[in-house]
């Protein structure tokens, strides 16, 4: 029995005179493939952004890892360890795709704004950082050290390469993010999104946009995301692809929790199927 | 300073606010009616085009000068005796007309030789910004030295009436002159006639339209460059009044009046609620009491202080003002 | 008319396009070689005193000394060294940090107040402390009204933060004017010069021979360069060029993005105290009226016609907008008005500056090609 990561629990959240969410209760365990589905306005989106500290629920809370996610401002949530993509690109445009992974990796660098000015040569060099430093630092290194500046400088390049080989964009590493094509764009944002060193990874409609193809490529990067240890929670609209790669899922229908369970007894769950489930997507006919 | 001094500072100040409080409300409000004009100008602005016209501020200087070189023109001077009624009512319409016709003109210019070309290119909001003050600070510039750095005299055409003249005792005297009732009516006047032509107008309409969705307002039709200039237009006109009056009040107009009080008015869109039609009349009102009170606690000297501070405490705990932003729906 | 605008626009393009050639080559460039240019051309600017009293070509033709109400060369290069130390300052928080600050007087202000009322023996504070003692007050006082001016109103849009700060340059200015301790319009006089003697006894930085000051000042423009390089060149250059780009989403991507806001401004503000202290012991004494709002504009229009962002770009900003009123005097008379129809200019026709970094050029680049293809209505 995995633990509890993220537990929702008994969350309602108004808006004014509207409930978007009502009494919505479900856990998302560590480790799994948890897919939110739901016809539109079902609340799913609402319900992500209360999951991910963006929304105050008038009642009930989100516990993450045991603890209340709660007026927390966004770059404190992403440093807990919840990372989000969103459904309409936000990639920083004019930064290459390796810049646009180093500010996610950047999160967990603890250098500061003195730290970055004043380089004080505080960790033994290893034959790593010996490489990594500029002609002047070659010099300096070996006797004196290297800052903590140039250690995480070293340490978040070398992940944003890693993650941007996983993604399999690294031969377009260079190239600014505005110029990449939509699926390479997709791809980088996931890429950004683990750079932070998140336990839950929330992809917000991953595949939309994406032809039969690109979707079956994205349910095994979803897959190997989870592989390298994360727990993975999505929005999608697609049955097929949710069918095909989530663990559990969970349903809303006007803001309320209709079912909740393995792919199969979902699907066959007369609520789910009155809901809205039996027609597969339009796109991929 | 020990508590005693600052407790008879306290008391002092008190003391010269309560007995002098008819006096600086007075002044305040008709202060506060010239502010709000000016504010219609930056408000409606705002509201259509998202950009602060810090050029604004010389759109209503150009006004005052206009008007001032036309009465020159007829031979009006600041020495000559004022004119009779009917001469009065003459000079004035034509002070107004051409007050209106140069602001209008020149916040046409700005919209066709700046604002335009950098909308055409796709410019990110800081270059409209640094544009608008280098606009601002090339035509104050520009004209001070048309005017040799100097303070014109308005000519005299009106010889205030007071028409109330009421001593409250403790509260000072309520003393109003017919220039002053003027100044308030003719703001509330203008408002009035923006508000109805906002919403009921077809004119209107297409600038309600823009202001909330551009780029739908074009597909369905609305020509969006002439909505603009009709925009930058109307704000030019209530500048242009703006002007009229403040050369009737104050009597005199110089070159670099504009950068201060376009700040104030600025100040009071914000304050009233910045794309709201009527929060610019609301918080031009409200901070020419606010400037003259605290003026009068605080000291004349701390005068201008207080319009930045009343910004930065608006900006701070309630952005979208009093009356709330709202240009983009149904009501003004 | 159009043909005249065209072919400007033809001759604007070959020029950048040169730049940029000339980037490129600057950048294939070993590394030692570079140095050893960036070395040799700080040397060249380091002599310019001399090199002028020897009346070397070029720097005789440039000189300021033989224009007709000139101020001596000296003189100007250390204003010239000191204003670019501002446009240096102001990049910080223009140009890497995308925050319009229309108040930056304000902190340049607040250095020279410092430097003037702790250290003149005329002003209110009993004791003058020793002028090493000032710089860092200077800094320290200036940092500090960064913060206290940041912490409010960094979370406003980018237009109601140019306003905010154009309020608290003019805030500075009228308690400057009415605050007994600057002594309003008349001013502190008397303001120290930084120490020092030659073995004969004479001044250091005495008033006669203006070289020392200059190459303090030029000291201190290399130094907050190669910072503000370092800063650019790390997380926190990255941090604000991702909140420039995006705030929200860099916020979600783990970027404290107020705190780097603030901290833009804190380097900025410093830097400008530093500028402050500098023109203080530089000019020996001073009124509320050394401070006009109009200056701030000018300081960004320092920043923003030489190229924002780019350090080559603002110093050549900086030493522009200094130094041709100091040639052309009937320039000098109208400064505000030339330079305000210059910035309109520069912002209509070359909105990215006129050295702008490559970043800057693709972005604008970007965003034009982007209005031609989705213009419905122009």
């Amino acid at each position: 029995m995995s633990k509890a990561l993220l537990d929702v629990n008994h969350v309602t959240l108004k808006f004014g005179g509207l409930t978007a969410l009502n009494d919505v209760s479900f856990t998302v365990n560590e480790g799994e493939i948890l897919a939110l589905i739901g016809p539109n306005g079902a609340g799913k989106t609402t319900c992500f952004n209360v999951m991910t500290g963006l929304y105050q629920p008038t009642n009930g809370a989100v516990l993450f890892n045991g603890q209340r996610l709660t007026g927390r401002k966004p770059h404190q949530i992403t440093k807990r360890g919840i990372a989000r993509t969103f459904q309409s690109i936000r990639l920083f445009p004019e930064m290459t795709a390796l810049e646009n992974v180093l500010v996610g990796a950047d999160a967990r660098a603890k250098t500061s704004v003195v730290g970055a000015l004043f380089r004080f040569p505080r960790h033994r060099a290893t034959p790593a950082d010996r490489e990594f430093a500029n002609p002047f630092g070659k010099f300096i290194a070996p006797v004196f050290g290297v800052s903590r500046h140039r250690r995480e400088e070293r340490e978040s390049r070398e992940l944003a390469m890693d993650l941007l080989e996983f993604v399999g964009l690294e031969r377009v590493a260079g190239e600014v993010a505005r110029n990449l094509s939509y699926g390479h764009q997709r791809r980088l944002e996931i890429a950004r999104a683990m750079a932070t060193r998140p336990q839950l990874l929330c992809l917000d409609e991953p595949a939309a946009g994406f032809n039969p193809a690109e979707k079956a490529e994205l349910q095994e990067l979803i897959r190997r995301i989870r592989d390298r240890g994360h727990t993975v929670l999505l929005i999608e609209h697609d049955m097929r692809l949710v069918m095909g790669v989530a663990e559990r899922i969970v349903v809303l229908e006007f803001g309320q929790k209709i079912a909740d369970g393995d792919p199969t007894s979902v699907r066959e769950d007369p609520k789910v199927i009155a809901a809205y489930l039996g027609e597969p997507d339009d796109d991929d006919a | 300073m020990n508590f005693n001094a600052f407790l008879d500072w306290f008391a002092q100040r008190s003391d010269y606010l309560g007995s002098h409080f008819m006096e600086l409300t007075t002044g305040g409000l008709t202060l506060g009616a010239i502010y709000a004009l000016i504010a219609l100008g930056y408000t409606l602005v705002y509201g259509v085009l998202k950009l602060i016209n810090f050029a604004h501020s010389e759109v209503f200087m150009v006004g005052a000068f206009a008007s001032v070189m036309a009465w020159e023109l007829f031979g009006l001077t600041g020495s000559t005796p004022a004119p009779s009624l009917g001469m009065l009512v003459v000079f004035l319409i034509l002070g107004t007309a051409v007050a209106i016709a140069a602001s209008g003109a020149t916040a046409l210019t700005l919209e066709l030789v700046a604002y335009r070309p950098l909308r055409r290119k796709n410019a990110p909001r800081l270059v409209f910004l640094i544009t608008a003050i280098g606009a601002s600070l090339a035509i104050s510039q520009a004209v001070g030295v048309l005017t040799g750095h100097n303070k014109w005299k308005v000519p005299n055409l009106v010889s205030p009436n007071v028409v109330i003249n009421w001593d409250t005792g403790f509260m000072g005297t309520l003393r109003l002159t017919d220039l002053d009732i003027g100044i308030i009516l003719a703001a509330l006047l203008m408002l009035v006639v923006l508000d109805l032509f906002i919403n009921r107008s077809r004119l209107g309409m297409g600038i309600r339209a823009v202001a909330q969705d551009p780029d739908t307002a074009a597909l369905m039709g609305v020509n969006k460059n002439r909505v603009f200039m009709l925009t930058f237009l109307l704000g030019g006109v209530a500048a242009g009044l703006a002007a009229i009056l403040y050369n009737l009040r104050i009597g005199n107009i110089q070159y670099d009046v504009g950068f201060l009080l376009g700040v104030k008015a600025f100040t009071a869109a914000v304050l009233g609620g910045i794309g709201n039609l009527r929060g610019a009349l609301l918080g031009g009102f409200a901070l020419g009491l606010v400037e003259l009170w605290g003026a009068g606690f605080f000291g004349n000297q701390w005068l201008n202080v207080v319009a930045f501070v009343v910004l930065v405490i608006v900006l701070m705990f309630r952005p979208t003002g009093l009356l709330g932003e709202s240009l983009g729906r149904s009501k003004a | 008319m159009n043909q005249f605008v065209s072919k400007l626009r033809g001759a604007d393009e070959k020029r950048v396009n040169g730049l940029a050639a000339m980037r490129r080559r600057w950048q294939s460039l070993h590394w030692a070689w570079r140095t050893a240019t960036v070395l040799a051309f700080l040397a060249f600017i380091y002599a310019l005193p001399d090199l002028n009293e020897a009346g070397v070509w070029p720097i005789n033709v440039i000189s300021t000394d033989y224009a007709a109400e000139g101020s001596a060369f000296d003189d100007v290069l250390v204003l010239t060294a000191i204003y670019v130390l501002v446009a240096v300052g102001l990049n910080v928080v223009i140009g890497l940090a995308g925050l319009l600050d229309l108040g930056y007087i304000g902190f340049f202000a607040v250095g020279a107040y410092s430097v003037a009322i702790f250290g003149s023996p005329t002003s209110d504070v009993a004791t003058a402390y020793p002028w090493l003692m000032l710089i860092p007050i200077a800094i320290a006082l200036a940092m500090v009204s960064g913060v206290i001016l940041g912490l409010p109103t960094l979370r406003l849009r980018g237009d109601y933060l140019a306003i905010v700060t154009l309020g608290f340059g003019e805030i500075i200015r009228i308690v400057a004017t009415n605050v007994s301790v600057t002594n309003g319009k008349a001013g502190i006089h008397e303001i120290p010069r930084p120490p020092g003697e030659w073995p004969d006894g004479t001044r250091i930085f005495g008033i006669l021979d203006s070289r020392p000051m200059y190459w303090l000042c030029l000291t201190m423009v290399v130094i907050c360069i190669l910072g503000v390089k370092q800063l650019e060149n790390s997380r926190v250059g990255r941090s604000w060029l991702a909140v420039r780009e995006d705030e929200d989403a860099a916020s979600l991507m783990g970027v404290p993005a107020f705190r780097f806001k603030i901290w833009a401004f804190a380097i900025g503000a410093a830097v400008g105290g530093l500028s402050g202290a500098l023109y203080a012991s530089k000019e020996g004494s001073m009124t509320a009226d050394s401070f006009p709002l109009l200056m701030s504009i000018l300081f960004v229009a320092m920043v923003v016609m030489g190229g924002q962002g780019n350090t080559a770009g603002v110093i050549v900003g900086a030493v522009t907008i200094t130094y041709i009123p100091e040639r052309l005097r009937f320039i000098a008379d109208e400064r505000f008005l030339v330079f305000g129809l210059a910035l309109v200019l520069v912002m209509i026709f070359r909105p990215q500056g006129l050295i702008p970094s490559r970043r800057r050029a693709a972005e604008m680049a970007d965003m034009k090609a982007e209005a031609k293809e989705v213009n419905v209505v122009v």
